[in-house]
């Protein structure tokens, strides 16, 4: 691991401030997934603020009728929290289905959406990786792809998002909270907040340099049945080969939100109006633009027939 | 004719000879490349921090390079060998300890993150002579074969039973509105991010379900 300097922040606006001062720094919270890559040098900040100390460890109510949930929450905090589970049951599946119960103790809510890819060529520093080196190329493509995207992917990159939770965050159409550098806070609602990886496949946020989570919102409770359902090598402790996170009516209308597939929790809002029709027409419509390569076209089938298992849960 | 001792000596001075004469020549070089990036890395890295944490319920205080992680800060500053460092990458579980009553894998955080925290290892849970019942029943049912994953298994099993207690769902959990049961599914699943490459999973899952008091 390389050199860095270490700052413990106090408030939020201090640490995007502070991150904006210090030349190739980076916020630390669970620390799992940034310290793996740093051993790795595939990060190699120079400055690390942990965000620890910021009181964002809570959540609560909204005027809404929603919750606000602060960006340090442990994953096993908000899976295990009554109102999550009540209302939100997509969530604390999705949250349930990732990591290891340890990961889960350490794991926080802004950590788990900007996880970076498992794609192994990243992981790789002998490998060419755009994401990683921009401009050196793209090792997976033509390499071994079982994994990667089949959809929204690039000539540049065909990483996947490897998140579970961010894919129940996109069904339940979540806001992330910031706060920027010179303290001026927005709200990003989470259909914007990933990118396609295009041309630069390092940019993956719409995040700016500096900005802060400070929480994720989620509205209204919409009922429903919701349904996480993860396909993954293992029965346990595995990312998703494919996943379906469903939030279903009683009168067959709702939402889906797939992961695995893309480099981003992948929704197509106008295919959910298939939903009444059945897995196959609402497959057919958010998986239009497909375009795997010859080792991941399983998983085309694959969600197709996750959906529908998903469909079927949720009417019985 | 030489005897073959003979050889042996000449053989051994040869090869200490040439080792010294490579370590003469390549000094020189070495030291100067080196003297200005030491320097260099000292100017720019504030290199230590110190970090006072509660292990085994004694205070400890440590200076360290802010790059330990809390596996190393216990290993290699503290001594505390029982925890074990598997891959180093948060996969095996080996590195579990239990931090504030959580387990965490304690490869993937740094020491200087824990300022003030309680923090139990193997050597706190119970001692030969006075084992914990974790201790004991992973003992009682073989819960191993090599013993490497076995200190992470028993900080992960113990911590597992305090989150089924207290209501945590798992994966298996069927129903997310009631509280979880102690099933065999139900520790398999939350034993998950332990792997043993010995593959002692049914002992070590009997030996969690005689703690927490059922049959497997
Ligand atoms: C063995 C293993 C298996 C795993 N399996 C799964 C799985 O099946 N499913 C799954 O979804 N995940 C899985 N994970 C990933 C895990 O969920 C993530 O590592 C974790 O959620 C990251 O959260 P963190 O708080 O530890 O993030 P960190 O490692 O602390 O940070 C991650 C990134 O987020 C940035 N960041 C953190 N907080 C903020 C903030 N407040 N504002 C802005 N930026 C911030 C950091 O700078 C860093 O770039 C696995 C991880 C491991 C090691
Ligand atoms: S798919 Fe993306 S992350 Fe993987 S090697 Fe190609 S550019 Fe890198």
């Amino acid at each position: 691991m390389r050199s860095f300097t270490y700052e413990r922040a106090r408030t939020p606006a201090e640490a995007a401030a502070s991150a904006m001062r210090k030349p190739d720094a980076k916020f630390i919270a669970g620390g799992t997934n940034l310290l793996d890559l740093m051993k790795l040098e595939i990060e190699t900040p120079a400055h690390l603020i942990d965000v620890n100390g910021l009181a964002l460890d809570k959540i609560e109510s909204t005027q809404e009728g929603g919750l606000r949930i602060g960006a340090l929450v442990r994953n096993t905090d908000l899976a295990a929290d009554a109102r999550v589970r009540r209302d939100y049951g997509v969530l604390s599946r999705a949250l349930l289905a990732g990591a290891s119960g340890q990961l889960r103790n350490m794991a926080t809510t802004a950590g788990n959406l900007l996880q970076r890819t498992r794609c192994p060529y990243f992981y790789d520093t002998n490998q060419s990786c755009n994401k990683r080196k921009p401009g050196s190329g793209c090792a997976a493509i033509g390499g071994f792809s079982r994994q990667h995207a089949v959809v929204g992917a690039s000539e540049a990159c065909i990483a996947t998002h490897p998140s579970d939770m961010a894919v129940a965050m996109r069904a339940l159409d979540a806001t992330v909270e910031t706060v920027q550098p010179d303290g001026a806070t927005r709200t990003i609602p989470i259909a914007e907040f990933y990118r396609l990886p295009g041309d630069t496949p390092h940019i993956e946020t719409t995040l700016m340099p500096g900005e802060l989570i400070t929480a994720v919102t989620l509205p209204k409770p919409v009922g429903g049945k919701q349904i996480y359902r993860k396909v993954r090598d293992r029965a346990s402790y595995a990312f998703a080969l494919v996943s379906v996170a469903a939030i279903v009516q009683r009168d067959g209308t709702g939402r889906v939100a797939l992961g695995g597939v893309a480099h981003k929790p992948w929704r197509v809002e106008a295919a959910e109006t298939q939903m009444p029709r059945g897995a196959k027409a609402v497959a057919a419509q958010l998986l239009a633009d497909a375009r795997p390569t010859r080792e991941n076209a399983f998983k085309l089938a694959l969600a197709e027939r996750t959906l529908g298992a998903v469909l079927a849960e949720a009417k019985g | 004719m030489k005897s073959p001792s003979d050889f042996e000596l000449s053989r051994r001075k040869l090869l200490a000879g040439s080792a010294a004469s490579i370590a003469l020549t390549a000094a020189p070089s070495i030291v100067n490349a080196q003297v200005p990036a030491v320097e260099a890395a000292v100017a720019d890295v504030s290199a230590v921090w110190k970090v006072s944490l509660t292990v085994n319920g004694a205070a400890r205080g440590l200076t360290l390079d802010p790059r330990t992680t809390l596996l190393d800060a216990l290993r290699e500053h503290l001594h505390l060998t029982g925890t074990k460092k598997g891959c180093d990458h948060g996969q095996c579980g080996a590195c579990t300890v239990i931090v504030g009553g959580r387990r965490i894998n304690s490869c993937m955080t740094l020491a200087v993150m824990h300022e003030g925290e309680r923090i139990t290892t193997i050597e706190g849970l119970g001692t030969p002579e006075n084992m914990h019942p974790m201790q004991a029943a992973f003992v009682k049912h073989d819960g191993y074969q090599c013993g490497y994953c076995t200190p992470g298994q028993i900080c992960s099993a113990v911590a597992v039973l305090d989150e089924i207690k207290a209501g945590i769902p798992s994966h298996v959990t069927t129903d997310l509105k009631a509280p979880p049961q102690l099933s065999n599914p139900e520790l398999r699943e939350r034993m998950s991010g332990n792997i043993c490459r010995c593959g002692a999973y049914s002992n070590i899952a009997e030996a969690i379900s005689e703690v927490a008091g059922r049959p497997a």
